[in-house]
């Protein structure tokens, strides 16, 4: 007789959906290699050479080993002095950073170290899928700042004092934004600071992945930069998109020791430690890396361009984008649900997005179009775009 | 104001990028772009553009040769009186004034080794100032001008990441 697998899964597990698109998912899959892929969140380019060779030369040297649960501390030096250099802020090595297995792992260890069950999360949405999902598998609840066009995505200071209560454990956002492409500047987020200096009991998640990836010329900016929350700031970062290193599954984590600790003896039991091979690559990267995140960012800015005059021509609105690798159009208007929308221009046009719903209810609306990826795939897919646009505007597909 | 040095960048990667393509990319309009470029050529300091062969994967045969070159610099007019006169051979494509242990580098290139051979021991080593030189020839290229000749990169990622 066959087990009954259903009854014996956690029923927390079994409430978190897949994901809410996934047959789109299975048909873009089935797709693969026919298809113009504007629909992966993750660089085009390959690793910089000098950052693999150090991963290379670490193998060669004998580093095969466990290293130290928090990372090796040339890794976490190399972290902090980079931070130091773009951000401006203090962290020390010993005690205030852990190496993790990307930033996904950082989410997960907030939301584990963190959250009582019944504790409330505040979710600034459209966001990167693990959010809600880290919170949920943690027992906790989800409460969803639904971010707006008319803002350009931003959260505004007064949506983040409505939505907090005196359950409120964090709050966890991500500017720039996936899959916005929004960002947030000191001075927007100055209001924030003011909401979060009202509540003192209110920690924040500060998911900054894409921080390299800002096309308003400014450095990085931080909630952790102001020096009244910097304690109570825990920041997400890694190497994935800002130096095209995602398959080395390497990140970080900064905070307070007091939420560092909690979060490395998770990390100890869980994971142990980071690969070493990545580890010694990211010293690499974060020490001789800026000249090369400066010539990845020059490149997506001009296709940032080139796609935002296609979604122009093509008659979508959308805000401009000035961070990550994205744009948000909207395709209200056009009578069709954002994965309708994705499914016919995948099936009709060959070329695959992503239905912005798939990252909250409120991308509902909208798709989200990556540009990392080659000039001419960006310029042909936005032909076909305007085509489809036309096409469905002439009522040749059913909504 | 269009960057300079943007603008340089992205047409020394794509020379047949149009006015059009480049005033999107820079944020710009197709005037400025174009007065820019313009300026950029009476400036010299674009020289020109040119297409990137692999030559090894036509019928034509061709090799190419570095030759270092020692010399006695002349009185008052330094290395540049001899490298001037050797750079304008059709068939010298680069010609360097280096550190260490010569004075110029010469790229050339021709049909054979035969050709390379006449060429040193006819047209360079019988100059005067010139001391002694030293022939290399290319083997096989493997990058030039920042174009690697056998790229194997494939995108390998998954059709969608969220």
């Amino acid at each position: 007789m066959s087990m009954n697998y259903e009854s014996k899964l956690s029923e927390t597990v079994k409430i978190v959906p897949p994901s809410a698109i996934r047959r789109f998912f299975d048909l873009a899959n089935e797709m693969k290699g026919e298809v113009i892929s504007l629909s992966i969140g993750e660089p085009d380019f390959v690793t910089p050479w000098n950052i693999r060779e150090a991963g290379i030369n670490s193998l060669v040297d004998g580093y095969t080993h466990y290293s130290p649960n928090a990372g090796y501390i040339e890794s976490r030096k190399a972290i902090t002095d980079y931070i130091k250099r773009r951000y401006g802020v203090d962290y020390n090595p010993q005690g205030e950073c852990l190496v993790t297995v990307g930033g996904s792992e950082g989410l997960d260890l907030a939301a584990r170290a963190l959250i009582n069950p019944g504790d409330e999360v505040i979710i600034v949405e459209p966001c990167f899928v693990a959010y809600k999902a880290t919170v949920l598998f943690a027992h906790g609840v989800p409460k969803i700042i639904s971010t707006k066009q008319e803002n350009d995505f931003k959260l505004m200071p007064e949506e983040l004092e409505e939505a907090i209560t005196d359950k409120t454990k964090y709050l966890i956002m991500g500017f720039p934004s996936n899959p916005t492409g929004a960002v947030m500047t000191m001075k927007e987020l100055e209001g924030i600071k003011e909401v979060l200096l009202r509540h003192p009991d209110v920690i924040v998640i500060s998911d900054e992945l894409y921080c390299e990836l800002n096309y308003t010329g400014s450095n990085p900016a931080s909630l952790a930069c102001f020096e009244e929350l910097r304690d109570r700031v825990i920041m997400i970062n890694g190497f994935s998109k800002s130096y095209a290193m995602t398959g080395f599954r390497i990140g970080y984590v900064l905070g307070p020791k007091e939420l560092i600790a909690p979060m490395t003896k998770i990390h100890q039991y869980c994971i142990m430690c980071s690969p070493s091979t990545s580890q010694f690559a990211i010293i690499e990267a974060a020490s001789n890396g800026d000249e090369a995140i400066a010539e990845m960012r020059e490149e997506y800015n001009h296709r940032r361009r080139v796609l935002m005059q296609g979604l122009k021509d093509a008659g979508l609105e959308c805000f401009t984008p000035y961070g990550a690798f994205y744009a948000f159009p909207s395709i209200k208007g056009l009578g069709m649900s954002s994965e309708k929308f994705c499914e016919k221009f995948l099936m009709e046009k060959h070329v695959a997005i992503v239905p912005g719903n798939a990252f909250g209810e409120c991308g509902e609306g909208h798709v989200r179009i990556s540009y990392a990826a080659s000039m001419n795939d960006i310029i042909e897919a936005m032909k076909r775009l305007d085509e489809f646009v036309k096409e469905i505007k002439e009522g040749k597909y059913d909504a | 104001m269009i960057n300079r040095i943007e603008l340089l960048r992205l047409v020394e990667k794509d020379a047949k990028l149009t006015s059009d393509r480049i005033a999107v990319m820079l944020d710009s309009t197709v005037e400025e772009v174009e007065a820019e470029l313009k300026v950029l050529c009476d400036e010299k300091v674009i020289l020109g553009t040119k297409t990137e062969i692999n030559w090894e994967k036509t019928d034509l045969e061709s090799v190419v040769a570095m030759i270092e070159v020692r010399i006695t610099p002349v009185r008052n007019k330094g290395y540049n009186h001899i490298a001037s006169f050797i750079s304008k051979y059709e068939k010298v494509k680069a010609c360097y004034l280096m550190s260490g242990g010569f004075d110029l580098m010469i790229i050339y290139e021709d049909k054979n080794l035969k050709d390379v051979s006449s060429f040193v021991s006819d047209r360079i080593a019988p100059l005067d100032g010139v001391l002694s030189t030293t022939t290399h020839f290319v083997l096989k290229k493997y990058k030039d001008n920042g174009i690697l000749f056998e790229d194997s990169s494939n995108d390998d990622r998954q059709a969608i990441i969220l």
